[in-house]
């Protein structure tokens, strides 16, 4: 066969229960080039992927490795053509070193030692040639994300990739790391590799890529050379219909602030520490917090919403106090004094997964008159709430007696959203709004996010999306390594001021 | 993402304990072949011993009764995300209780000491769950190593009692004086006695009752309590837990005493329906087979119940059957028994797979 593609996807459809994942999908990547799949949360990236890294098998179609047709059954034989991923969580053991790391189950030899030291010469050989600089012999738990995510690379080359995989690659980088990688991306494609770059975010494909294509609905919407294409046309393609922000902002001048925090310092997870922390939030704005992930964000939640100890400083809520060195209020408490909190991590701690979505429609809630008395549940009652959430919310499919788990991530976030307004709270504290939640709902939570506002709510929004952050919110606080690097109104916001404070850079705040 | 399909009801709460114990049955029925026996009449010999007569029927509800007991407890931790493996210590601490609740008043009130000696039997076998529980939920003790140890603490215990302070006076066994007189359970049979018809159901007395009620009472917590809720929340995420404001440390504990306390009135069946004295051994591993029993019925009250009822006709029937087939011994019977519980509790899963996947091609076809 001549002019073969490096891969190329021929009709690959993929069907979980009545969810077609991926319909028909189309996908033809030249060698020695940068390829870029853009598509919107759950419009079906995760399942193409996971098909030609022989994650998952295909209902039907073909995939196709320089003109052969290729059945993997597992990854190892995607390995074996040559394909390479970098998954957008590390595929890594923390303790080992990063050379240890790129020798897992390639190892090649019972003797370690001697493993290590051919592995060492290839690698130096592999970085010579691509521009690494790695630190071998750390252990990666002491290695930032931009560094981790290169010995990801460089595993991937180790194993022989031809064909590389970056699911997201951005998603946990400073936009200076991405630049970064950026730059690698390009040096690869000269070496002869061809990447395939999947984001859900235009300028990357428009700064990295040659050609796109464009996923939506788990359909090939388009297939282009990137060169002739710009990102309102790209935009367009992933919404489809184009999506209208129709919340109207009002204004809002109040003096008591209704969230609080007053020198505030709490030991985080990692050894990281939160310093010096000072917000407030006041009725009738959103209050974004930017960051890159885990640099305190987290543990901020927990303080704020019962989880966590304060080592010192004081939380106030209205006029009360509800966190010191000595106090922490319970959740429960704290809800029944008008607090809601949407847990930053749905699945680990916003749901109780294997439970009904009707169980989970009081999660919090159980212990209020109306879903319990005398300690009996009102089963009937929470049968009511439960279907009355999945009613106004348009929770679907219509069910409330499925396990949480069996509903999208998009209908998961609309019910706990359903919870936790349903008692029409003064404080909401909303960790990750629109994580894996499909386009649809966005823009449906950000609206409802707005109207609460409007409405005089006080509104604490965590988020590692900026344009989310930008979109929503009134100010924007910047976190990094446990302080609050500054603070700003939206209107003097922009991403590259943002990106270098994400990076500690403290000049930008004024 | 969508989840796979997973089983219907019927196949994960009968299919599969069904295929599991025929599996058992299968390599027990080569064991018994190998033995030069005739497989099948071993098996209607069995199940003959175990519900052809009355007394038979009466041991199988008896023994029963004990993995009711046993099983009910490892269900309750587990649905609190424990594993209790301390069942064996609990029932043995909560015979001693009963015990000493009967030698307390049972000269004064037969019926107080009956009575004080429920609860006698559930505070000690909860009080004796109540350490690892504290030790889990304040140190991370895991659960599974501290109740093992302290079913070994339990049973050194019991015997230094029983050769100690509560021997019978004069006497060499390991054993309490006989209980006073009237302190008992009543047999069932002379219940039945008493409403005017003749059922000779042996050793099957009113804790049996007991253990039903036991029972509903946990499937009504469980599922129809706020604690129970919260109870099953912890288990299943205890992230979800705090969040939702409740302490995982307290439940911890509370499920565990509640785990040990059901463990404790086992005792009741043993001591206070039929040995009538406390016994240094009674407990004879009913507590490990807690754990296959609430396994198979997968830790639902009502399947606790059907599997209980299968250990139940198990011990009987295969008493029975080694004392009609000369060549298989007792030892014999307790490997047929641990073969249901290795394929009906370990190997639980052993078919889960291959059954989900005929499910999915039926259900694939059907959609196609």
């Amino acid at each position: 066969m001549t002019n073969a593609f490096a891969i190329e996807a021929r009709g690959l459809s993929k069907s979980f229960g009545d969810v077609k994942a991926n319909d028909q999908i189309a996908l033809k990547v030249p060698g020695g080039t940068v390829h870029g799949i853009v598509g919107e949360n759950g419009a079906g990236k995760s399942t193409l992927l996971k098909m030609l890294f022989g994650l998952y098998r295909a209902d039907s179609g073909d995939i196709l490795v320089c003109g052969q047709t290729q059945h993997f059954t597992d990854p190892s034989d995607a390995m074996a053509a040559g394909i390479g991923m970098v998954h957008q969580h590390f595929m890594l053991v923390e303790p080992f070193t990063v050379l240890e790391n790129i020798i897992l189950g390639a190892e090649g030899s019972a003797n370690l030692d001697a493993a290590k030291e051919a592995a060492r010469a290839k690698l130096l050989m592999l970085e010579d040639q691509f521009g690494f600089n790695l630190p071998l012999d750390t252990p990666v738990e002491k290695l930032s994300v931009g560094v981790r995510q290169r010995a990801e690379i460089l595993k991937a080359l180790y194993r022989g990739a031809e064909i590389l995989i970056l699911d997201e690659p951005t998603a946990v980088l400073t936009p200076q790391e991405c630049e970064q990688l950026f730059a690698l991306v390009r040096q690869l494609k000269d070496q002869g590799k061809t990447i395939l770059f999947v984001t859900h975010k235009l300028h990357e494909i428009m700064a990295v890529t040659d050609d796109v294509t464009v996923i939506r609905a788990g359909k090939t919407v388009a297939e282009c050379k990137t060169a002739d294409t710009n990102p309102e046309e790209l935009a367009e393609l992933m919404v489809g219909a184009k999506v209208v922000r129709k919340t109207a902002r009002k204004q809002h001048e109040t003096e008591i602030a209704r969230l609080r925090l007053t020198d505030v310092h709490a030991d985080g997870d990692h050894g990281l520490e939160l310093k010096d922390i000072n917000l407030e939030v006041f009725d009738g704005e959103v209050l974004g917090i930017a960051g890159v992930a885990g640099n305190g964000q987290t543990e901020l939640l927990e303080i704020i919403t019962g989880l966590r100890a304060v080592r010192e400083g004081v939380i106030h809520m209205g006029g009360e106090i509800i966190a010191n060195d000595r106090l922490v209020t319970n959740p429960i408490a704290l809800r029944r004094m008008g607090m809601a909190h949407v847990a930053e991590d749905r699945l680990k701690t916003g749901v109780v997964e294997s439970m009904s979505a009707r169980d989970n429609a009081i999660l919090g809630y159980q212990r209020e008159k109306e879903f319990s008395s005398g300690g009996i549940l009102k089963l009937k009652a929470i049968a009511q709430k439960a279907a009355a959430y999945f009613e106004t919310q348009d929770v679907r499919p219509r069910n409330p007696d499925l396990p949480i788990a069996s509903f999208s991530g998009g209908n998961q976030q609309k019910l706990v959203i359903a919870r936790e307004i349903a008692r029409d709270p003064q404080l909401m504290v909303i960790g990750q709004p629109t994580r894996g939640v499909d386009i649809g709902a966005v823009t449906k939570i950000h609206d409802q996010i707005t109207e609460l506002r409007n409405a005089g709510k006080a509104i604490l929004v965590v988020s590692a999306d900026l344009d989310e952050l930008l979109s929503i919110s009134d100010r924007i606080a910047v976190m990094c390594e446990g302080e609050i690097v500054g603070t700003m109104n939206v209107e003097d916001a922009t991403e590259t001021k943002l990106g270098l404070m994400m990076a500690g850079d403290k000049r930008e705040a004024s | 993402m969508a989840a796979q399909k997973k089983l219907p009801f019927w196949a994960d709460a009968i299919l599969l304990p069904t295929l599991n114990l025929l599996a058992a049955f299968l390599v027990s029925g080569l064991v018994i072949w190998g033995l030069g026996e005739d497989p099948l009449e071993a098996l209607s010999l069995m199940v003959d011993g175990a519900f052809g007569f009355q007394e038979g029927v009466g041991y199988t509800f008896y023994y029963a009764t004990n993995f009711v007991f046993t099983g009910l407890a490892v269900s309750v931790a587990y649905h609190a995300g424990l594993f209790n493996i301390g069942g064996e210590g609990q029932a043995m601490l909560g015979g001693l209780g009963l015990t000493l609740a009967v030698f307390l008043v049972g000269d004064v009130s037969p019926v107080l000491a009956v009575l004080l000696a429920i609860v006698g039997a559930a505070a000690f076998g909860g009080a004796w769950a109540f350490i690892p529980a504290y030790l889990q939920a304040k140190r991370g003790s895991h659960v599974v190593i501290t109740t093992i140890m302290f079913n070994f603490i339990a049973s050194a215990l019991l015997a230094y009692l029983l050769v100690g302070p509560l021997q019978r006076p004069g006497g060499q066994m390991p054993e309490s004086a006989d209980f006073p007189d009237g302190v008992s359970l009543m047999h069932l049979q002379d219940l039945f006695a008493m409403m005017g018809f003749t059922y000779e159901s042996g050793p099957l007395n009113l804790s049996a009752l007991i253990a039903v009620l036991c029972a509903v009472g946990v499937w009504f917590m469980l599922w129809r309590t706020r604690f129970g809720y919260e109870l099953r929340v912890v288990g299943q995420n205890q992230n979800a837990a705090r969040y939702a404001g409740i302490s995982v440390t307290r439940m911890t504990v509370i499920a565990m005493m509640i785990s040990g306390g059901l463990a404790g009135m086992m005792g009741l069946n043993e001591l206070l329906g039929e040995q009538l004295r406390l016994l240094g051994n009674f407990t004879l591993g009913y507590g490990f087979v807690g754990i296959a029993v609430a396994f198979m019925g997968r830790n639902h009250p009502v399947g606790i119940v059907l599997a209980a009822m299968l250990f139940g006709a198990l011990y009987q029937g295969g008493a029975e059957l080694a004392f009609e087939m000369p060549n298989i011994q007792r030892d014999y019977i307790v490997l047929i028994q641990g073969l249901v519980i290795l394929f009906a509790g370990a190997m639980e899963h052993l078919f889960r797979d291959p059954v989900e996947r005929v499910f999915r091609h039926f259900s694939e076809r059907r959609a196609a």
